[in-house]
């Protein structure tokens, strides 16, 4: 386990103010078991902030506590100066946060145009307005809004998803693993699109079980390991760290030396 | 092990340990996908399982060698569990065929498997919560005379089986170190100790060959100990173990070879020593190198975007 200091729990962030600052968070689901224990992330505006690790390290949990899906035991999130710790989901929405859940994230017996009309029902006089927006992010979306999400392949359904939490105009995207269960092809626009999304001025932090790919599309990435800060820097630095690739197949040197003296012992 | 130590200590005053003996029958199996092993005990070819268009499983060829552990690994969605549940009997292959002892057994219900001596556990434990740990146990045990109707009503018909499968039940709790919670409810027992509950029931069927679905999710740090030392007694006592596995530690630990998963197909093949040194196995837990970089701005033009959905549409329409 490593030890990282203050100053470099944020390697490679820029200066100033951040839009997203999340400070020691513990969350978990069940009562007494914490899934996070002293996470912190900071994003800040126009920043594609990516978060990896093993199976398990709280990547998800993290996204969810942000988004006041999972409860917050201590710690603290500030959102352009305001404080929003465990504030609900919808509230978080008015507010200019957007999230795009792993699964489950269309309703399938909608069209693609009632979906994205569900993403904005908090302010639904913005419609054509922000339909236009997202149509011109994801074109094939407006060719097709007539067609039942029901329909769609998943890569389809990811795009659709992603669409409706952008109608309320977000200044955060929150995305917990747009590749899961998509084809190669599919997983490489999802991240294309993602990347648009960042360029079109709305900041975003990412969750992805693709280390590799989110790495290359990220200005800067967080490696978590059992709820904690593992490492993190610039998305291009970690892509190289021996100490990623380490941490995620688990072959330490130390390991495999142990278990020699364990075998010539036994 | 200290840098002069010959490579191959001479250890003549005792006999090999049954992990030695079964390294060197896999010493000289090649590292790849699909090696054939010098005494498989399952043989499969073709597997496949589509969920909507999805390969969760395209498994061409592979062999688990008798009486060995072998781990079953690979990122999430890799398929692995899948595998399992067609190996088990647990659901049912799109295509494909396989051996277990020599007989052609895919589409056997998982009941039959566990007849023709291979069991498995759960990675969610599915020990009966209300009833009491004996009771699971007995349970587990297969041909109950009893079971008949007719016979039921005749206790001499039944009466020395059930002791029989009472004695082993105990046997197997005292193994497991359960027999202080034999009379409790096995919802109050913990995770760990369902875990062994598992292990123990399947094992009241004298498997030949056991398959654990992540042993160690979900068991606390003080039970992995006792938990990795079961799993290799089962080896020890002659028996064959394929698990899935996440915790890399424990694969190095307690396996004798490795076979890694990703995106439904056999990756890579080899002793855990070695096999975390595999590119195949890098590239499946981190993404595998594609000759392009997202991170490229030129990727960004108004239409490469629109390439990649058209080539995904054209991909997913031939399915």
């Amino acid at each position: 386990m490593t030890t990282t200091t203050v100053s470099d729990v944020h390697r490679g962030a820029p200066e100033g103010t951040p839009l997203l600052d999340a400070t020691d968070l513990y969350a978990g689901y069940l009562p007494g078991v914490d899934i996070l224990n002293g996470c912190n992330l900071v994003l800040h505006p126009g920043e594609l902030v990516g978060i990896i690790g093993p199976n398990g390290a709280g990547k998800s949990t993290l996204l969810k506590a942000l988004f006041g899906l999972v409860p917050i035991r201590q710690g603290s999130v500030v959102l352009g100066g305001d404080e929003i710790t465990n504030q609900r989901a919808d509230k978080l929405v008015r507010r200019g946060v957007g999230f795009v859940p792993q699964t489950n994230n269309v309703f399938p017996s909608l069209t693609i145009e009632e979906n994205l009309r569900m993403g904005i029902f908090q302010d639904p006089k913005r419609f054509a307005e922000r339909f236009e927006f997202v149509t011109d992010i994801f074109p094939a979306l407006g060719e097709r809004r007539r067609q039942r999400a029901g329909s769609l392949s998943g890569g389809e359904r990811q795009m659709v998803a992603m669409a409706r939490a952008l109608m309320m105009d977000p200044s955060v995207l929150l995305l917990d693993e747009p590749s899961a269960g998509l084809s190669p092809v599919r997983q490489d626009e999802a991240f294309l699109r993602t990347r648009k999304i960042n360029k079109a001025g709305v900041s975003i932090v990412i969750v992805e079980q693709n280390a590799r790919r989110c790495l290359q599309i990220c200005d800067r990435a967080y490696v978590l390991d059992q709820g904690r800060n593992a490492y993190s820097g610039p998305g291009r630095e970690l892509m190289n760290d021996p100490k990623v690739i380490e941490l995620y197949l688990g072959t330490l040197a130390a390991d495999v030396e142990a278990a020699a003296h364990d075998d010539t012992q036994g | 092990m200290s840098a002069d130590t010959p490579p191959t200590p001479a250890v003549p005053d005792r006999s090999p340990t049954p992990r030695e003996v079964v390294a060197r029958a896999l010493a000289d199996v090649p590292r790849t996908p699909g090696a054939p092993k010098p005494d498989p005990i399952i043989v499969a070819d073709g597997v496949r399982r589509t969920f909507g268009g999805i390969n969760a499983v395209d498994v061409e060829h592979l062999e688990v060698q008798r009486g060995a552990i072998t781990a079953l690994i690979g990122p999430n969605g890799a398929g692995k569990t899948t595998l399992f549940n067609l190996l088990t009997g647990f659901d049912r292959a799109d295509a494909g065929t396989w051996t277990f002892e020599g007989r052609s057994v895919q589409g056997k219900p998982a009941a039959r498997m566990a007849g023709l001596g291979m069991v498995r556990t759960f990675q969610l434990t599915k020990a009966l919560s209300r009833m009491r740990v004996i009771d699971n146990m007995r349970l587990g045990a297969t041909g109950q005379r009893g079971e008949n109707l007719f016979a039921a009503l005749l206790p001499w018909l039944w009466r020395a089986q059930e002791d029989a499968i009472s004695a082993r039940a105990d046997e197997l709790l005292t193994r497991f170190k359960l027999d202080g919670k034999a009379d409790d409810f096995a919802g109050s027992l913990s995770g760990g100790q369902r875990k062994l509950l598992e292990m123990a029931r399947a094992l009241m069927t004298h498997p030949t060959m056991v398959m654990l679905d992540e042993p160690m999710a979900g068991v606390n740090p003080a039970l992995t100990q006792s938990l990795l030392g079961h799993i290799q007694g089962l080896r020890d006592d002659g028996m064959t173990v394929l698990f899935v596995e996440h915790d890399m530690h424990m694969v190095r630990h307690i396996s004798d070879w490795v076979v890694v998963m990703a995106e439904g197909r056999v990756v890579a093949e080899g002793p855990p020593e070695t096999i975390m040194q595999d590119q195949a196995v890098v590239d499946a837990y981190l993404g595998a190198h594609h000759d392009t970089d997202l991170g490229d701005d030129a990727l960004l033009e108004e239409d490469v975007v629109e390439q990649y959905e058209a080539e995904a549409e054209a991909e997913e329409a031939t399915k």
